[in-house]
């Protein structure tokens, strides 16, 4: 079954430039995508549209369910709950705890304190951090505050994980780290895992499923493979 | 259940707010304050003018004396014009000696003069006391009542009601004035208080709406803000109210310069007006945060 349905799309921004054009690809439930590229390939935009960040300029995009280009903004809050989305930058608030960090997603949907409390620790010990839920993020190293970003992400148990260059900043060890988290979460909890990235290494040592943009183009969508061309 | 949650939440968030950007906020209640005060004088004042006038129009007669050689047939006739009339509520008939009588018990001195008056050289004059339905029309009505035969004079108070009224209108509507320039102040202050909250939490509003938070859960905490603003605001214009309202009517023993203008009783006046000023300072703090998140919330 197709999770997400990406069909003619186009996206051109205000000031002019196209980044995505004529793109059409179906994402299947559980799998494990890179989406690759070099810089201003499209990878980043394509994320955006998936969580509804950027409209599409033409063309449909169907994500679980839900139409993206036609959801009100006063509606995305619905779609966002099925997801789940890591930056490269972590973005995670420096006042609160590990813990806070994770839960403040839970409280945003309104959920109970205790409901919250067995989630949050369930999800601090898939990403391997619940040693550390009374630290800050700035006790931490790069790659633990990801893998807080990701606690918090797959907290509320999204269908499916955007990942825009999450291993940007890390170095190549940490980086590993940090797929095999997110290969584990793919395995049992079967998130769908969408993860735009243009590290070589990993996309060829884990040989999962790819999408390959050049220019905004999709060039290669394969059910797996490496990077090289 | 999950409603309350978040409102709880909401109320929670505004108030460490309301004291994490404290000059801020204090600037925005200053105001509010102010404002209130005014509010709640024009209020008074107003509900006061009010109620003095209407008594003072319930007080409102005409009085009608008759030439002296009115016959009692006369009098009849003129009872019955008078009660003919479309605007006369009702009417009471003196004659000169019931008038003697009375006014030689109201003092000693009366009494000594007017002991001396037999019917014949009584200068008083027999009167119709006449109440009319519409006090706006009372100057048309004794026109017409002067018209008619036999009546010498007709007297009603004209003029030193009507310059009383419009002072006291005048007065008002400059407070209203005043009031409504003051709100639109005070409701940009709080704008500008509540976009600093809202830029000092640009980061935490945008993880929210990532993680699925909806526009109502990012919205409430700012504009509950705004009322607790509206709220902190309407204390001391209340505590004003209460005692110095209290303390003016003590002082004046419920009259103010003459008996003729009576004050309103403290209870439950000062429980309603309080009322007021609360619920105008928590919509005025409203209005001025939505104004502000519909601004600076793109959501």
């Amino acid at each position: 079954m197709d999770l997400i349905r990406v069909k003619n799309v186009n996206k051109q921004y205000k000031n002019g430039v196209t980044a995505i054009y004529d793109l059409t690809l179906n994402i299947k439930k559980g799998s494990f995508v890179f989406v690759i590229g070099g810089s201003g390939s499209g990878k980043s935009t394509f994320i955006k549209m998936l969580y509804r960040e950027e409209k599409p300029t033409s063309g449909e995009i169907i994500v679980g369910g839900i139409n993206v280009a036609k959801l009100r903004n006063s509606k995305v809050y619905k779609l966002r709950r099925k997801l789940g989305i890591v930056f490269q930058d972590y973005r995670l608030l420096p006042k609160l705890t590990v813990y806070e960090n994770v839960a403040f997603t839970m409280e945003s949907i309104g959920a109970t304190k205790a409901e919250t409390r067995k989630k949050v620790l369930k999800a601090l010990e898939l990403v391997g951090l619940k040693a550390k839920i009374h630290n800050y993020p700035d006790q931490l190293s790069g790659g633990e505050q990801q893998r807080v970003a990701i606690a918090r992400a797959i907290v509320n148990e999204p269908r499916i994980l955007l990942c825009d260059e999450p291993t940007g900043n890390l170095d190549p060890d940490r980086s590993m780290e940090i797929v095999k988290v997110l290969e584990e979460i793919n395995k049992t909890c079967g998130t769908t895992i969408i993860m735009a990235t243009h590290d070589k290494e990993i996309v060829n040592k884990m040989q999962k499923e790819i999408v390959l943009l050049k220019d905004g183009r999709l060039i290669k969508h394969l059910e797996k493979g490496g990077y090289e061309e | 259940m999950k409603f309350f949650r978040m409102l709880r939440r909401s109320i929670r968030d505004a108030f460490k707010s309301v004291f994490r950007n404290f000059s801020l906020s204090l600037a925005s209640i200053s105001c509010i304050t102010i404002t209130l005060i005014i509010v709640a004088i024009s209020i008074i004042v107003t509900f006061n003018v009010q109620s003095f006038t209407r008594e003072m129009e319930k007080d409102l007669t005409i009085v009608v004396f008759l030439d002296n050689d009115t016959t009692e047939e006369e009098v009849n006739n003129i009872r019955e014009r008078l009660e003919n009339m479309t605007n006369v509520e009702s009417l009471t008939y003196q004659s000169k000696s019931a008038i003697k009588e009375e006014m030689s018990k109201e003092s000693d001195v009366f009494n000594e003069v007017m002991s001396t008056w037999d019917d014949e050289d009584n200068p008083l004059k027999d009167t119709f006391q006449v109440k009319v339905k519409d006090v706006e029309k009372i100057s048309d009505t004794a026109k017409k009542i002067g018209r008619i035969d036999k009546v010498s004079t007709v007297r009603y108070g004209e003029g030193m009601v009507d310059n009383l009224i419009s002072a006291f209108e005048a007065a008002q509507k400059i407070s209203y004035g005043m009031v409504i320039a003051l709100i639109l102040v005070t409701v940009f202050l709080i704008i500008n208080t509540i976009k600093l909250t809202i830029f000092s939490r640009k980061r935490e509003i945008s993880i929210m709406r990532l993680v699925g938070a909806s526009n109502f859960t990012i919205k409430t905490p700012f504009i509950v803000e705004g009322m607790v603003l509206g709220l902190f605001g309407s204390i001391i214009p209340i505590l004003i109210i209460c005692f110095g309202y209290i303390a003016l009517y003590n002082h004046f023993d419920g009259y103010l310069y003459s008996r003729m203008i009576t004050l309103i009783e403290p209870e439950p006046f000062i429980y309603m007006v309080s009322g007021i000023v609360l619920v105008i300072g928590i919509i005025v703090g409203m209005i001025g945060s939505a104004s502000a998140v519909r601004k600076y919330l793109k959501i």
